[in-house]
């Protein structure tokens, strides 16, 4: 079993986030995995974009040319990776920041418009979007288990947060219950 | 004792190794470290003292001074000094630099130190010129100075002005005592060697940073004989650069 | 134990304080600055020091200086502050100071830019500074490795009374990884130093020095470090083969490229080459023989040295093969991550060349 997830948006939207508890939540699950993220200038107010493996065997590169999967939380993002998406891979975005362009559709993987934002309002705070797309991801791609990312979840905020559990456990919840 | 005939004025002292100095007849780095060691001696910090031989005519200082020593890189030894006083925090540590070293290559460090207040002991021998590599000019050449790169002296068009390092230090909050010094006659060493024990005082009361800035001849480069070089220290140089103390935080002051 | 997952930069941190090393001098630098920002906040904890110097030549010898006084200690850079470290290397090496060096490097010459590469082997590998000197250098290829030679450089630096650099770049410190971090060795049994500066008392006094005026002194200090380095090609080489034992071509590379190289082995082996690799993790001494033997004995009929420079390691590597098979250079410089299909469809000739990005 080898995932390979592609997470990106704007810089301030918790891609790298989204990334992080991917790969907290492996390891929970006793898998191998890395996480990458890209930095430098472009994380200010640009776009930031990371990279997690989770496998049952050892990882080789920590960079990859076609994921498997695709959270993307912004249009350039999408434009950018869509193309090196694995035929058969799932690609989750963000339906309210994504313009509907059909040349930025395919056919071959499976795309999951979400509309995050709106959702995300619904639940009181518009943070919690990216935890949104997580469950999307989670429950369609499956690279980890639901139960391992709500325990990923409380490692990766910090414990001064953790009143903000509750929260992200209704975002990653309603965000599975979109994929059927 | 005191019934004997013969009275020990000036003995040997314990803070240096019996190896004969190599210095140019009349240079004042011998009396230099001759204070320095007295001050060692006085205090009893020998057995726990760590000196930094800095890049200059004194680099063979680790072979005068009878303590742990440590050679550094050209104006490096204010950073050495503050990497073994970290460690060795009830150790003692000196430095022991020109004004090539500190005022010129080792600027950042010297300053750094000081701002930083670390507890260390630097004692700045400044001779106007870079004696080691043959008189060239340093940062505190006097302006008019002849040396080897500033053939007809040194002018402030073309090579600025010399830098006073006690003064210019004295600005920052960090240094607990500074003082300058000179060595041009009795009187005046014994008021350096007051200086420089002070200075070792300092840093055992844990105040922070202390320098003395010794003004020092170099006869060689100078082109003077040794008692020619000594008068020149008194009139011409120390008219520059006035002798005096420019920092004192210590407690024996502040109490 | 616990497996924690960290990011390289800050497990390098954890790891050198489990290896005892309680002193840390740094200076701000992509992309390395979470190793220094770890140590700030963990050496205090225990009653350790971390000092940000006023500038890498001030850290490297304020490390010269702790380690001198018989400490175990670290700093770290990335490539341009690393140049600025040489001078005070070099004073290491010549003094026979241990200490652990870390390189993250970023792409060059000049302030280059901030991404991951591979450019500084040479520097790192070949002395660096002034003289007739070497690091012992250590290349890890994942977060775990690093701290696993992070542990070992402490012991080899005291082994050797050598300076020791662990030679990673922009990835490798960014990237998390789940590691395990072995106990910390109490700092009470680590081996004595009686030649350390620490007050000369009830023994003759000490000296930390690299000078010797006279020729003849220094040609004999200068045989004696040669010695070590030999010593050190004796002891020291480390090295991996993956896939390599029925290989018809070699790929050779360390650190990050050798993870992607490892990649590429496998999905070119399933597309029916006969991929493999062969990752030196010692850069000095560098495992020549190892090499070498590895092409005599498996019918390897071509080498491919894949680095993130532009031909440093290659080098080396032609070194070892000694022209017996064709040896090639794919190299990207620059701050370019070759992904995996990059480098399979070149060697299935479908282009790429040196020095050209992916758009
Ligand atoms: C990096 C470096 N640059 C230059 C030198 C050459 N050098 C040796 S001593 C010296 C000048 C020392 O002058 P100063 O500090 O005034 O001490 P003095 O010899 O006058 O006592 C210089 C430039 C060196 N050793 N290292
Ligand atoms: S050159 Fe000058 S400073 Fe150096 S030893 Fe001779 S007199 Fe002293």
């Amino acid at each position: 079993m080898l995932h390979e997830i592609i997470s990106a948006g704007f810089g301030g939207q918790g891609v790298l986030l989204v990334g992080q508890t991917l790969a907290y939540a492996g390891m929970l699950e006793g898998k191998e995995v890395s996480w990458y993220p890209s930095y430098g200038p472009e994380m200010r107010g640009g776009t930031a974009n990371c990279t997690t493996v989770i496998s049952t065997g050892p990882i080789g590169s920590p960079v990859v040319s076609n994921p498997t999967a695709l959270v993307a939380m912004n249009q350039p993002s999408l434009e950018k990776f869509l193309p090196t998406v694995k035929p058969g891979g799932v690609v989750v975005y963000d339906q309210s920041l994504v313009s509907s362009n059909p040349a930025l559709l395919r056919s071959d993987v499976k795309m999951i418009g979400v509309e995050a934002q709106q959702i995300a309002a619904r639940l009181g705070n518009s943070k919690v979007a990216n935890i949104i797309l997580l469950g999307a991801l989670v429950k369609a791609a499956e690279p980890v288990s639901l139960t391992a990312v709500q325990e990923a979840l409380k490692m990766v905020l910090p414990v001064r947060r953790h009143n903000l559990l509750p929260l992200n456990y209704a975002a990653l919840a309603r965000g599975a219950e979109i994929v059927a | 004792m005191s019934a004997g005939r013969e009275r020990l004025v000036a003995g040997y002292p314990e803070s240096l190794t019996e190896q004969a100095f190599h210095y140019c007849p009349g240079c004042t780095h011998g009396i230099a470290h001759r204070l320095v060691a007295e001050a060692l001696d006085a205090l009893g910090l020998r057995e726990r003292t760590i000196g930094v031989a800095s890049v200059g005519c004194s680099v063979f200082a680790y072979n005068y001074f009878n303590c742990d020593m440590q050679q550094a890189a050209h104006g490096r030894a204010p950073a050495v000094a503050t990497g073994i006083k970290r460690v060795l925090p009830d150790a003692v540590v000196f430095t022991y630099q020109g004004d090539g070293d500190l005022a010129s290559i080792g600027t950042a460090e010297i300053v750094h130190a000081a701002a930083r207040g670390e507890n260390i002991t630097v004692i700045f021998i400044n001779n106007t010129n870079y004696g080691m590599t043959g008189g060239q000019m340093a940062p505190t050449t006097l302006i008019g100075q002849k040396t080897t790169t500033t053939p007809l002296g040194r002018v402030a068009e073309n090579n600025g002005y010399p830098i006073r390092m006690a003064e210019m230090l004295a600005t920052l909050d960090g240094p607990a005592y500074i003082a300058r010094v000179s060595l041009h006659n009795a009187q005046a060493v014994v008021q350096a060697g007051r200086s420089i024990k002070k200075a070792f005082q300092a840093q055992l009361e844990r105040a922070g940073f202390s320098m003395v800035e010794v003004l020092s001849t170099c006869p060689t480069n100078w082109g003077m004989t040794p008692v020619k070089a000594l008068e020149h220290l008194e009139k011409v140089v120390a008219e520059y650069y006035r002798v005096g103390v420019l920092v004192d935080r210590t407690k024996e002051v502040a109490g | 134990m616990e497996r924690r997952l960290m990011k390289g930069n800050e497990a390098i941190g954890e790891a050198a304080i489990a290896a005892g090393c309680r002193y840390f001098f740094g200076y701000p630098i992509t992309p390395q600055n979470e190793l220094p920002e770890y140590m700030a906040r963990r050496l205090p904890e225990v009653g350790g020091v971390y000092l940000q110097a006023e500038s890498e030549v001030s850290a490297i010898n304020m490390v010269y200086g702790a380690a001198g006084a018989g400490a175990r200690v670290m700093t770290s850079s990335s490539s341009p502050g690393i140049s600025l470290k040489q001078e005070g290397l070099s004073y290491i090496a010549g003094a026979e100071l241990p200490c652990v060096v870390v390189n993250m490097v970023r792409g060059g010459p000049g302030l280059g830019g901030i991404q991951p590469a591979q450019s500084d082997y040479f520097q790192a590998t070949k002395g660096g500074g002034h003289g007739d000197y070497h690091l012992l250098v250590l290349a890890p290829a994942s977060v775990q490795e690093l701290v696993n030679l992070v542990r070992e450089a402490f012991d080899l630096a005291d082994k050797y009374r050598n300076p020791v650099m662990i030679l990673g770049d922009g990835v490798l410190g960014q990237m998390m990884e789940p590691v395990t971090i072995a106990d910390p060795v109490p700092v009470a049994s680590l081996p004595a130093k009686p030649w350390a500066t620490t007050g000369a008392q009830d023994r003759p006094a000490n000296l930390i020095n690299s000078l010797y005026i006279d020729p003849l002194e220094l040609s004999a200090h200068n045989a004696k470090l040669i010695a070590k380095y030999e010593r050190m090609a004796r002891e020291e080489l480390r090295f991996e083969r993956y896939c390599a034992d029925d290989a018809e071509i070699l790929l050779v590379a360390y650190g990050i490229t050798a993870r992607i190289c490892r990649t590429v082995v496998d999905l070119g082996r399933q597309a029916g080459l006969k991929l493999g690799l062969f990752r030196p993790i010692s850069l000095f001494p560098f495992p020549y023989a190892p090499l070498a033997d590895l092409i005599a004995e498996v019918g390897v009929n071509k080498v491919i040295c894949v680095e993130m420079s532009a031909g440093q390691l290659v080098e080396d590597v032609r070194l070892a093969v000694e022209g017996r098979v064709p040896t090639v250079l794919y190299g990207y410089p620059g701050g370019v991550v070759p992904l995996p299909a990059e480098i399979l469809s070149r060697i299935k000739g479908e282009g790429g060349a040196n020095g050209v990005r992916r758009s």
